[in-house]
């Protein structure tokens, strides 16, 4: 049955044999059999597994052995006690989480930005270098990470051959840091650029133009006119994209493998390691939920913090 | 004089986006170039961006190796990527339709869970999707990394927008003439939808082939890999060859790249798109 209401109701009313305004009814359980296969699937790996691994959380469970004894709250008391084996590994790792998304989210939302300022107007070619600047984010962090570990390379890399300088990159911080913030945003620029780019794009022109004629400068027409603008694109580029660093783990499983002593090794490749190499699943249960708190702790944030500049 | 400034402003635009792009690509374009090089020449110094002397040694010995099975991986990601991505359709197509178009009791709720579930951070489904597959003895198997990520809300939530927006009265049109909800929806809307149906299929597809995290802890022995997954195993090797490694890129990112060459507009298009509407 329709939800829409329109010209065609009117043909409906006016069919022979059918009384007016009452549209052939469905079976009662039709649109439920629409919905079975997909709600089959998100019960079984979306709510079966987010109830699940709560649960797993409060047990000592290892997936080798037979016997999974319920701990309560133990795992995460553990984690929060910072002197002990598993807090400790996970504060390091939390730390490296964040070092990560504090240094990567500024330049991934202002480089963006430029380059969707430069590709704004109309002029030729301009659909090649959005093709180009998109291009490395198709290829998925494998190749990248695999790119990048050589170029990288202390003894062979371009980048050392080229700075003229002799730094490891993927073994030293702060060295570290930078190589996985730069090639994050060689990786990803191009994505927040076409949502940028799509931003801009829906401002209308009018409002440009109004603020043209009032003689306002290319600077004053920016921040009255396309920072306001685009404030609904920010709020969803700045939350993705903490969200994004947040989980970062291929670029630093694949180019610094964790090095140094696990300071680059982030929360996620932690809580990976953690339950599907040791099995210590119920450790890491309870490590994804402390991290995925964080994250909803961020995005709340990030909300509010746009919210309350809007009404000033 | 206004004139001449404009066109050297402009000028000066092209130059600055062509040199940002020349330096985008330079990784790729020496990733291209070291895949044909000899051992010695990629493992050089001195680095050259036009291998001399070229060779296919890298691919002949990296396809013709027997611990890494590469054209088996290759067909693994093909196959996962092509199962997830026709999984993706067949399932949330038909949810979303339902959602959008028919009124039914629980409409309301079950969209709303649905939506919830998109701020849900993956990183708790880790774990217990391990021992739910687990459960379903799909560990190191494809099904492992065709079917869970299928679950996820965006497919539906994409589709539904679309769907939305149909105008009711070729439907109705339809039903004057006895057809019943599922000839609607397949002889009207779905192929109203093809735009969204092509970009879904290219979303999923690029997602499944690029995923790294979940098949390198689900898959495990070497002929189950898939592309990246066997690849990254491969690179923990002691003495890493790069000439093989950018060989084994060269092989990941060919038919991605050349999806996206295909249908660069719709990719893009889609991602920006669902990422405003999101």
């Amino acid at each position: 049955m329709s939800v829409q209401i329109g010209p065609g109701d009117l043909a409906v009313a006016a069919a022979p044999g059918r009384s007016p305004g009452t549209p052939r009814r469905m079976r009662p359980w039709t649109p439920y059999a629409f919905l079975a296969p997909y709600l089959i699937l998100f019960a079984v790996f979306m709510l079966l597994p987010i109830g699940f691994g709560f649960w797993t959380s409060l047990h000592e469970w290892d997936i080798n052995l037979p016997d999974k004894p319920f701990v309560g709250l133990e795992n995460y008391a553990e984690l929060f006690d910072p002197a002990g084996v598993d807090g400790s590994r996970f504060w390091t790792a939390m730390r490296a989480t964040g070092i990560f998304t504090v240094a990567s989210v500024p330049p991934l939302i202002v480089l963006p930005l430029l380059v969707a300022l430069l590709m704004n107007g109309r002029f030729k070619g301009r659909n090649v270098y959005r093709a180009v600047y998109f291009a490395p984010y198709v290829l998925g962090v494998a190749v990248v990470g695999f790119v990048w570990r050589f170029l990288l390379d202390g003894n062979i890399g371009l980048v050392n051959h080229y700075l003229g300088l002799d730094v490891q990159w993927t073994t030293d911080v702060p060295p570290a840091w930078i190589a996985l913030v730069g090639v994050t945003v060689w990786w990803t620029l191009g994505l927040n650029s076409v949502i940028f780019l799509a931003g801009l794009q829906d401002i209308p022109r009018e409002l440009h133009e109004a603020a043209m004629v009032d003689g306002a400068s290319a600077w004053h027409r920016f921040r009255s006119v396309t920072l306001p603008g685009l404030r609904p694109v920010t709020v969803f580029v700045v939350n993705s994209t903490i969200l994004a660093s947040a989980n970062m783990f291929g670029q630093s499983y694949l180019i610094t493998g964790g090095a140094p002593a696990d300071q680059t090794k982030t929360a996620i490749y932690l809580i990976a390691e953690t339950g599907l190499r040791q099995f210590d699943m119920g450790t890491a249960s309870a490590m994804s939920f402390i991290l995925a708190g964080f994250l909803m702790v961020a995005s709340a944030l990030v909300f509010g913090a746009f919210r309350d500049r809007g009404k000033r | 004089m206004t004139r001449d400034i404009r066109s050297l402003r402009r000028a000066l635009l092209h130059l600055i986006l062509a040199v940002i792009a020349a330096l985008y690509l330079s990784p790729l374009v020496y990733m291209l170039s070291t895949s044909f090089k000899t051992r010695e020449g990629a493992g050089s110094t001195d680095p050259r961006w036009i291998p001399g002397p070229a060779t296919l040694d890298a691919y002949r010995e990296i396809l013709g190796s027997a611990d890494s099975p590469i054209v088996k991986w290759f067909v693994n990601s093909l196959t996962a990527a092509t199962g997830h991505a026709v999984l993706v359709l067949v399932t949330a197509a038909p949810a979303a339709y339902a959602l959008a178009r028919l009124r039914f009791r629980g409409r309301g709720v079950i969209f709303a869970t649905v939506v919830a579930t998109l701020f849900v951070p993956p990183v708790v489904l880790l774990i217990p999707n391990f021992l739910i597959v687990n459960e379903l003895s799909w560990v190191d198997s494809l099904p492992a990394v065709i079917v869970p990520a299928a679950a996820g809300a965006f497919g539906v939530f994409f589709l539904r927008q679309f769907f939305v927006t149909l105008p009711g009265e070729l439907e109705e049109a339809a039903e004057l003439d006895g057809c019943n909800r599922w000839q609607i929806f397949t002889t009207i809307a779905l192929p109203l939808a093809r735009p969204a149906l092509v970009t879904l299929f290219l979303l999923s597809f690029l997602t499944n082939w690029n995923d790294f995290l979940w098949p390198i802890y689900v898959l495990l022995s070497p002929e189950s890999l898939t592309l990246p997954a066997g690849l990254g195993n491969f690179q923990g090797a002691n003495n890493i060859r790069y000439d093989l490694l950018m060989a084994g890129a060269v092989i990941a990112s060919l038919p991605v790249i050349v999806l996206y060459l295909v249908a660069q507009r719709w990719v893009i298009e889609g991602i920006s798109r669902s990422g405003l509407k999101g």
